[in-house]
C-alpha cells in the first residue's frame, strides 16, 4: 500500500474529504460574514448565534408544527433572515458611521444575549434532529463510507455559494450592490434606497449563516453553544481570504477545511489551531488577505 | 470638542480634550482620593472581592494605555495577562520563589512575549493587527493547553502566598490586600506618567494622524513596539500578581474571552480616559460576583451591558462625566 | 459587615434570607452551598437541579425536628478552577457557607477542595471525575460522592473486555480529565487481558469528530472507548452512527456518560452504547419516587446521578451535623461522616471510607433500542450489578496521605 508519512494514501483521501465537507460549513458562514462587512462594514460577532439559531428552529418546526428537513432548509433562514433585518433595524443601523470595534462590541453583546436566552429555555446537552430518510445510508467508496447526508452538504454548499456569487458578480442588483459599497452617496443619488439594501444585505447575510445551520443539525449537537465554537474560526477564515471578499472567503473556506483535514491526521492536537497560525503567516506576507484588496 | 459628533469622527480617540493646569490638579486631587479610598475600603469591603477589582483594573489601565492613548485595538491581552501568571504560580510554587520574585518572574515574562508578538503585530494596521494579535493569543493558549507545568485544564493549584521579601506572610488577607493595592498604585502611577511623558505625547500624535507623525520624521514603529510592550508588561505584572492572590493560574486568564472581557471593562468605563478602566473593571467584577447566582442570565445581563453600552454610552462612564464636567479625567 | 456600603448592601438584598439568620435560639444554623454549572457544558447534569435536588433532601430531612435550621445558597462557576475558587472563599469567609457540594468539572473540584481544606469547612464533591480527590490530593474535608474515573474503567473497561471487546481504540479528549480516563481504562483492559490497538487526543472542545472516528474504524479494534464527556460525548456518539461505525461490528463504550446526555442524543442514535453510572431514576420504587418529585420541579427531566449524589450527600451531612450540633470544625463533622455509615433511598447503604471515598454500587447500563423505549426518559436496560468493594479503586492504592499504610 502507498503511504504518504506513514498514512496511507487511501485513508488521506478519506480525510481530504472529510476535511472538504468541514470546509463547507466554513464556507458558508464566511460568505455570509464576507457580505455583511463588505457591504456595511460591521464584523458580525452574532454570526455563529445565528447559525445556532437555524439549527434551533429546524428542530423547532420539526417538534412543535410537525414539519421536517425540507421544509427547515426554506423556512429556518427565512426566520432566522427577518430575525436578522429586525436587528439591523433595530440596532445595527445606528453604528454604520462609526468605529468598525463598536459593531463588533454591539454584535458580541446581542450573540451572549441570543446564546444566554436559548440555553435557559433548552439547556445545553443539546436536542435530537435525525437525518431526512431520503439522505440517510451512505456509499461505501474504495477508500471510505461516505455518509449521504455529507455528500449532500457540499453538493448544498456548493450550489449556495456559486449562486450568491452570481448574484453579486452577474446581475442587475448585484451591481447596484457592489455600487453602493464604494460609494452609497452616489448610489442614493441615483434613487437607490440605500438604507434597504443594507437591511436587506444583512439579513441575507445572517440567512446563510441560518442555512448552514440547518445542514448542521442532524450531524451536529444541536445546543446553544454550537455558534459560539465556530464563529472564531469563521472570522479567521474571512480574515485569511481578504476581507469583504465574497470568492476569496468562499475558496478559503473549503482550502482551509482541507488543512484542518490534515492536521488532524499528523496533529490532531493541534487542529484547532492550526488556523491560527495559518492567518498570522498570511497576513504577514499579504497585508490584505490571500483575495482581499490592499486599500 | 467633546461632543458626541468628535467621538464619531475619531472613534477611538474618546473624550480628549486640550489639558492645563487645572486639569491636572483636579486629577492630583482624585489620585490622593483613590489612595485614601485604598486605605479605607478593605475596612467595609471583603478584601479577596477588592484584590480582584485592582488586578483586573491594572490589567484594564495597561490595556486602556495600548487603546486609548496607543490607538491598538489588540484582541490577545489575555496571551501577557495569562501567561504571566503561569509563571508567576509556577515560580512561588516549584521553584520555590518568594513573591515578590515570582511577580517579577511573571512580569519579565509578559515583557518578552510582548516584545516577540507586538514587533510581529505593530506591521500591521486596524482590524488585522487585532486579528494578528488574536491569532498569536490563540496559539499562547495552545502552549498552555500543551505545555506539562501549566497542569492543562486543572492549572497551577495552591501556589504559595509566601513572605513577601521572606518577612511579611502574605497568608493573612489583608498582608496581601496591602501589596496588591500598593502594586496596583504604583503601576497606575507608571502609566500616568507615561500618558503625560513627551513619549505619550508623540503616541497620541501617531493616534490621531499616523502619516503626519510619520512626515514630521517620527519613528512611527518603534514608538508602537515601546507601547506595545509597556502595556504587555503592565498586563503581565496584574496577571502575576492575581496568580498569587488566588494561588491559581489557569486557563480562564489565556482564553480569548479573557481579552474580550478587558476590551469590555475599557469599553464600560471609557476609552482613553485617565480612570476609565478602574471604574469599568469594579462594575464588570462586581457584576460577576453578584450575579453568579443567577446562572444562565449573566450572559443574558452582560449581553445586555454591552448592547446598552455602544448604544448609549459610547464614551464610557467616565468619558461620560469627563464631558459634562468638561475636564479630562 | 452587609448594609454599611451600596454594594454590600445590594448583595445582601440578593442573599436570600440572610436577615433571618438571627441569633438562633436552640438551633443551628447551617449554610449550604450548591456550587455547580449552571450555565455551561454540564448545566443540565449539574446546575438547577442540584439545587432542586437539595432542596427536596431538606424536606425529606426535616431540619427543625433536629435542631437545625438549614439554608441553601447556590452559584455558578461556570466550569473555571478561579471562579469556583473565587466564590469558595467569599462563601466561607464572609457568607458563613458551612459546607459545599456539587462541584462539576475536576479541575473546579480540585480548587474547591484545596480552598475548604484552608478555610476547615465541609466539601463533598458529587460530579467531578478525578480520582485524585481521594487520591493524591486527599483532604480530611473532602468526601467524594458519586462515582470517579477509576470507577467508570473498572465498570466499562472490565465489563466490555469480559463480553469479547479485547482490542481497543481511544478517541481522548486533549485535557487531563480525557488522559486520565485514558489511562485508568487502560489498565483494567490489560489486566483483564485485552489490549490498546491506538488512540487519537482530540481538542477540546470538537464539533466534528468524522475524521478521529475513520482513524479509528480503520484501526480495526473492537471497541471504541469515548474518553470524553458532554457535548463531546454526543457529537462522537451522533457522528458514529452516522457513519456506519456500530453496523461494521465496531461497539461504543462511553467512558462518561450521563442520563441527560443518552436523553438528547435519543435512543435511535444511542441504542446500544454500554456506560456505568451508580444511579438511574427507573431502577426501583424509590428511585422512581424521588425523580416524580424532582422532575416536577425541573420541566418534566428526570435526575442524573449527579443530582440524586446531591440529595444524598445533603442527607448524610445533615445527619451529621444533627449529631454534632456544630459546623465549627469541618473536620470533625468530615470525621462523624465517615464514622456513620450511609443510608438513602437513592443509593441504598453504603460506607465513606478514611480516604474520603463514598461507596456504593455501580451499574452496568445498556441503551435501548427504540423498540423497547416506552418514554422519552425510558433509556437503560441494566446489565449488571458491580459491588461497590470491587468497582473502586482499593483504599491503600490511592497514594492518599490519610490512609495509614
Amino acid at each position: 500500500m502507498m503511504t504518504i508519512f506513514g498514512v496511507p494514501t487511501q485513508a488521506l483521501f478519506g480525510q481530504l474529504l472529510l476535511g472538504l465537507i468541514n470546509g463547507s460549513f466554513y464556507a458558508i458562514l464566511s460568505l455570509g460574514l464576507a457580505i455583511i462587512f463588505g457591504l456595511l462594514n460591521i464584523i458580525n460577532f452574532a454570526h455563529g448565534a445565528l447559525y445556532m439559531m437555524g439549527a434551533f428552529v429546524a428542530w423547532m418546526l420539526l417538534s412543535y408544527f410537525g414539519l421536517g428537513y425540507w421544509w427547515a432548509l426554506g423556512l429556518a433562514p427565512l426566520v432566522v433572515g427577518v430575525f436578522g433585518v429586525v436587528l439591523e433595524r433595530v440596532l445595527i443601523a445606528r453604528l454604520y458611521k462609526l468605529d468598525h470595534l463598536y459593531g463588533l462590541l454591539l454584535t458580541f453583546g446581542l450573540a451572549l444575549i441570543i446564546q444566554g436566552l436559548f440555553r435557559n429555555q433548552y439547556g445545553v446537552s443539546g436536542l435530537p434532529y435525525a437525518i431526512p430518510p431520503e439522505l440517510s445510508g451512505g456509499q461505501r467508496l474504495p477508500f471510505m463510507f461516505l455518509p449521504n447526508y455529507r455528500a449532500w452538504v457540499v453538493v448544498a454548499s456548493l450550489t449556495v455559494c456559486i449562486a450568491t456569487w452570481l448574484i453579486i458578480e452577474k446581475t442587475k442588483l448585484g451591481a447596484y450592490l457592489r455600487a453602493a459599497t464604494e460609494n452609497p452617496t452616489l448610489v442614493q443619488a441615483f434613487g437607490v434606497n440605500v438604507p434597504l439594501f443594507l437591511t436587506l444585505t444583512y439579513g441575507f447575510g445572517v440567512a446563510l449563516a441560518g442555512f448552514a445551520g440547518v445542514l448542521a443539525a442532524p450531524i451536529y449537537s444541536v445546543n446553544p453553544n454550537m455558534g459560539a465554537d465556530i464563529i472564531i474560526v469563521v472570522f479567521a477564515v474571512v480574515v485569511i481570504g481578504g476581507m469583504g471578499s465574497i470568492i476569496g472567503s468562499v475558496i478559503t473556506g473549503f482550502a482551509l477545511g482541507l488543512v484542518e483535514g490534515l492536521t488532524k491526521v499528523f496533529y490532531p492536537e493541534a487542529s484547532s489551531t492550526v488556523i491560527f497560525v495559518i492567518m498570522v503567516l498570511v497576513l504577514l506576507v499579504k497585508p490584505a488577505g490571500l483575495f482581499g484588496r490592499t486599500a | 470638542m467633546a461632543d458626541t459628533a468628535a467621538l464619531d469622527a475619531a472613534p477611538i480617540a474618546a473624550a480628549v480634550v486640550p489639558e492645563n493646569r487645572d486639569d491636572k490638579a483636579l486629577q492630583r486631587k482624585i489620585f490622593i482620593g483613590l489612595a485614601l479610598l485604598l486605605m479605607v475600603a478593605p475596612l467595609v469591603l471583603y478584601p479577596v472581592y477588592l484584590m480582584k477589582v485592582l488586578c483586573f483594573a491594572l490589567f484594564a489601565l495597561a490595556f486602556n494605555l495600548l487603546l486609548g492613548y496607543g490607538g491598538l485595538l489588540s484582541f490577545g491581552h489575555a496571551a501577557y495577562f495569562g501567561m504571566a501568571s503561569y509563571l508567576s504560580a509556577y515560580g512561588a510554587k516549584v521553584w520555590g520563589l518568594s513573591p515578590e520574585l515570582a511577580i517579577l518572574v511573571g512580569t519579565a515574562t509578559a515583557a518578552l512575549l510582548g516584545l516577540v508578538f507586538g514587533s510581529l503585530a505593530i506591521r500591521r494596521q486596524g482590524i488585522y493587527f487585532s486579528m494578528i494579535t488574536l491569532a498569536l493569543a490563540q496559539m499562547a493558549f495552545f502552549f498552555a493547553l500543551q505545555a506539562k507545568f501549566t497542569g492543562g485544564e486543572d492549572g497551577i493549584q495552591a501556589v504559595p502566598r509566601g513572605a513577601l521579601f521572606g518577612v511579611i506572610r502574605l497568608d493573612d488577607d489583608r498582608a496581601m490586600y496591602g501589596l496588591v493595592a500598593v502594586v496596583f498604585f504604583l503601576g497606575m502611577l507608571t502609566i500616568y506618567r507615561i500618558i503625560h511623558s513627551p513619549f505619550g505625547q508623540v503616541l497620541k500624535a501617531i493616534r490621531d494622524n499616523e502619516s503626519r507623525a510619520v512626515s514630521l520624521g517620527y519613528r512611527v514603529n518603534q514608538y508602537k513596539l515601546a507601547v506595545f510592550v509597556l502595556s504587555a508588561t503592565l498586563a503581565g505584572l496584574a496577571g502575576a500578581t492575581k496568580a498569587i492572590v488566588f494561588q491559581l493560574a489557569s486557563l480562564t486568564d489565556v482564553h480569548w474571552s479573557m481579552s474580550g472581557e478587558v476590551v469590555l471593562m475599557t469599553l464600560v468605563g471609557g476609552m482613553g480616559t485617565v480612570f476609565g478602566p478602574i471604574v469599568g473593571a469594579l462594575v464588570i467584577v462586581t457584576m460577576e460576583t453578584y450575579l453568579a447566582q443567577f446562572g444562565a442570565w449573566v450572559t443574558v445581563i452582560q449581553g445586555c451591558v454591552f448592547v446598552l453600552c455602544v448604544l448609549l454610552f459610547r464614551e464610557g462612564v467616565v468619558g461620560l462625566i469627563a464631558r459634562r464636567l468638561r475636564k479630562p479625567l | 459587615m452587609n448594609g454599611r456600603f451600596p454594594l454590600a448592601a445590594l448583595a445582601g438584598a440578593f442573599m436570600a434570607g440572610v436577615a433571618l439568620t438571627a441569633p438562633a435560639s436552640a438551633q443551628t444554623a447551617v449554610k449550604i452551598g450548591i456550587l455547580g454549572d449552571r450555565s455551561g457544558a454540564y448545566s443540565d447534569i449539574s446546575g438547577e437541579g442540584s439545587v432542586v435536588a437539595a432542596r427536596l433532601a431538606l424536606e425529606d430531612f426535616k431540619p427543625e425536628q433536629h435542631g437545625l435550621k438549614v439554608e441553601i445558597v447556590s452559584a455558578d462557576h461556570q466550569n473555571k478552577p478561579d471562579v469556583g475558587a473565587a466564590i469558595a472563599r467569599q462563601w466561607y469567609d464572609r457568607d458563613h457557607v458551612d459546607m459545599i457540594t456539587d462541584g462539576v468539572t475536576s479541575s473546579v473540584a480540585l480548587a474547591i477542595s484545596q480552598v475548604t481544606k484552608e478555610k476547615n469547612k465541609v466539601f463533598i464533591d458529587t460530579g467531578a471525575g478525578t480520582a485524585d480527590l481521594t487520591g493524591s490530593q486527599c483532604s480530611p474535608n473532602t468526601i467524594h460522592w458519586v462515582y470517579d474515573t477509576v470507577a467508570l474503567a473498572n465498570g466499562t473497561g472490565g465489563a466490555m473486555v469480559k463480553r469479547g471487546g479485547t482490542t481497543w481504540f481511544f478517541l481522548t479528549a486533549d485535557y487531563v480529565f480525557g488522559q486520565t480516563l485514558q489511562r485508568d481504562t487502560t489498565n483494567v483492559i490489560n489486566k483483564n487481558g485485552g489490549k490498546v490497538v491506538g488512540s487519537v487526543k482530540t481538542p477540546f472542545p470538537t464539533a466534528d469528530f468524522s475524521s478521529f472516528l475513520l482513524q479509528a474504524q480503520s484501526s480495526g479494534a473492537k471497541v471504541i472507548g469515548l474518553a470524553n464527556a458532554g457535548a463531546d460525548t454526543i457529537n462522537s456518539i451522533k457522528q458514529a452512527g452516522e457513519f456506519g461505525i456500530t453496523e461494521g461490528g465496531q461497539a461504543l463504550a462511553g467512558l462518561l456518560v450521563f442520563s441527560s446526555d443518552v436523553h438528547s442524543l435519543g435512543t435511535k442514535v444511542a441504542q446500544g452504547l454500554v456506560l456505568t453510572e451508580p444511579f438511574y431514576w427507573d431502577l426501583n420504587d424509590q428511585t422512581r419516587a424521588f425523580s416524580d418529585r424532582f422532575s416536577k420541579q425541573m420541566k418534566g427531566s428526570k435526575p442524573t446521578s449527579n443530582h440524586a449524589g446531591v440529595y444524598s450527600d445533603v442527607l448524610h451531612y445533615l445527619k451529621a451535623v444533627a449529631e454534632t450540633k456544630s459546623t465549627a470544625d469541618g473536620a470533625a463533622t468530615v470525621a462523624k461522616m465517615k464514622a456513620m455509615p450511609t443510608d438513602d433511598p437513592l443509593f441504598g447503604k453504603g460506607v465513606v471510607r478514611a480516604d474520603g471515598r463514598k461507596i456504593h454500587d455501580m451499574y452496568l447500563f445498556e441503551v435501548k433500542k427504540p423498540a423497547e423505549s416506552k418514554g422519552e426518559w425510558d433509556l437503560y436496560n441494566k446489565l449488571e450489578t458491580i459491588p461497590g468493594d470491587q468497582v473502586f479503586r482499593p483504599l491503600g492504592d490511592g497514594n492518599c496521605s490519610l490512609v495509614k499504610g
